[in-house]
């Protein structure tokens, strides 16, 4: 029951976008069609879904503060907690080498239009708040962590999918010149996420 | 006779002055510290090719920080810092780096500078520390640095890659102090703290300054979605007064 808990929380209550303003970068940058931003938003998932379990497993057997127990007793005290950004980063960053290689052999149309925002999931703030937060988090097994994951890569999924869908029917719309483009997705970006906001009465 | 040395001579001595108009040009280039080409480095970024209105890069940590001014202000340093001299690091390693693995140096290159940031917070700033939580460590990922990094410091030299470091972290902190100062001001009446507006007590007499007059705080602006729209005010108005950022769509 806890893990379906914490599946609607990691969605809905602390959507990536709409609570913590994660991986706005590429959200901002790829959400003109709904085509690319379900293509994007599906490789966030996937990498999501497999860097935050591995990188639970590292914190947990590696970097927290006693860690490293399972190699003798003398390795108790050792803290290695410092070295968590650099260890995240480097499973992420090869994590997306591995989703680059697999969509341009199977997918070369998603590939060509994904460009360059592809190799820059390495660098969406989402990915690696994922991480960060599973940490912060502290959950008891792994089965958690794999749960927040793919959760968060869904609402991270929703929320792009939303924006695109908007931004594809607002072309058609008579917005201000100054505030086309850029400045009214940021306006439609804070009153969607005024609507997330509802969910957070719900108690899990 | 006369004919045949006047061409060579001539031809020597216009070899002569383009040598001199190299050596110069790369001379003034040596000198000026802040010539024109320079100097347009570091200021473009404060309003014609800003990091967050135009370029849209590092938009995440700019909203979730922004909250009250103290943190924003912290928050730019550190990304000055790290900007600069990761630029700088990268533009030293540009000619040795195989293309293929670039991303993966630059952010190690970028974490190491992050975990220094990280750590001297801790010791001499805690509270500051605990109240950016994981938006220190998520500079790394900060979409300006990385995008600064390809964009720039693979291309240029040490110098200018400085600069452009310097003048984009300024142009990102630009807008981060704005957007703080706004939503601290009208979310709790304060600035870094001070209470500027008066103070707020339980009853309307035991107020003073403007809450005196019934003024009440907006709590909406301490909430995120309102960091969205006063990101969007500010493009909005930047972009009304600087006609050449507007978008065709």
């Amino acid at each position: 029951m806890d893990l379906v808990n914490l599946f609607v929380k990691s969605i809905f209550i602390e959507n990536m976008i709409f609570a913590y303003f994660l991986g706005m970068c590429s959200y901002l940058a790829v959400s003109k069609t709904v085509k690319t931003a379900v293509g994007l938003g599906a490789a966030v998932i996937f990498v999501l879904l497999i860097t935050v379990p591995v990188n639970y497993l590292l914190d947990n057997y590696l970097l927290q503060p006693g860690a490293l127990s399972w190699l003798g007793a003398e390795f108790i005290d050792v803290d290695l907690s410092f070295l968590s950004f650099i260890m995240f980063i480097a499973v992420i960053a090869s994590m997306v080498q591995l989703v680059e290689m697999i969509v341009e052999k199977f997918a070369p149309a998603l590939y060509g239009s994904l460009g360059i925002f592809l190799p820059l999931i390495a660098v969406n703030c989402a990915i690696l708040g994922g991480s960060l937060f599973m940490q912060q988090k502290d959950f008891s097994g792994i089965e958690g962590a794999v749960v927040y994951g793919l959760g968060s890569g869904l609402g991270w999924f929703l929320a792009i999918l939303a924006i695109a869908a908007i931004r594809e029917k607002i072309a058609y719309s008579n917005v201000p010149a100054p505030l086309k483009g850029l400045g009214i997705t940021f306006i439609i970006t804070g009153l969607m996420a005024i609507g997330f906001m509802s969910f957070m009465g719900i108690k899990l | 006779m006369s004919s045949e040395t006047n061409p060579k001579s001539k031809t020597e001595a216009e070899k002569k002055k383009s040598e001199m108009l190299l050596f110069l040009s790369s001379s003034e280039e040596k000198e000026h510290f802040l010539s024109k080409a320079n100097r347009k480095i570091l200021k473009d970024p404060l309003n014609d090719n800003n990091p967050i209105t135009v370029q849209v890069l590092g938009i995440c940590s700019a909203l979730a920080i922004t909250v009250q001014l103290k943190p924003a202000i912290v928050m730019s340093l550190a990304v000055v810092f790290v900007m600069a001299f990761s630029n700088v690091i990268i533009s030293l390693l540009r000619n040795s780096i195989p293309s293929r693995i670039r991303i993966i140096v630059q952010l190690v290159v970028v974490a190491a500078m992050v975990i220094l940031v990280d750590q001297i917070l801790k010791a001499y700033a805690f509270d500051v520390s605990k109240q950016l939580s994981i938006f220190i460590g998520l500079i790394i990922t900060n979409c300006i640095i990385m995008g600064r990094l390809e964009a720039f410091a693979l291309g240029n030299g040490v110098y200018k890659s400085f600069l452009d470091g310097i003048g984009n972290a300024a142009g990102y902190g630009l807008i981060l102090i704005v957007i703080a100062f706004f939503r601290e001001l009208f979310g709790s009446g304060k600035l870094l703290g001070y209470e500027v507006l008066g103070h707020q007590g339980v009853t309307l007499a035991e107020s003073t300054g403007l809450y005196s007059l019934g003024y009440e705080d907006n709590g909406f602006f301490l909430l995120s979605p309102m960091a969205l729209i006063v990101v969007g005010v500010i493009i909005w108005v930047q972009r009304a007064g600087n006609r050449k950022l507007i978008e065709e769509n």
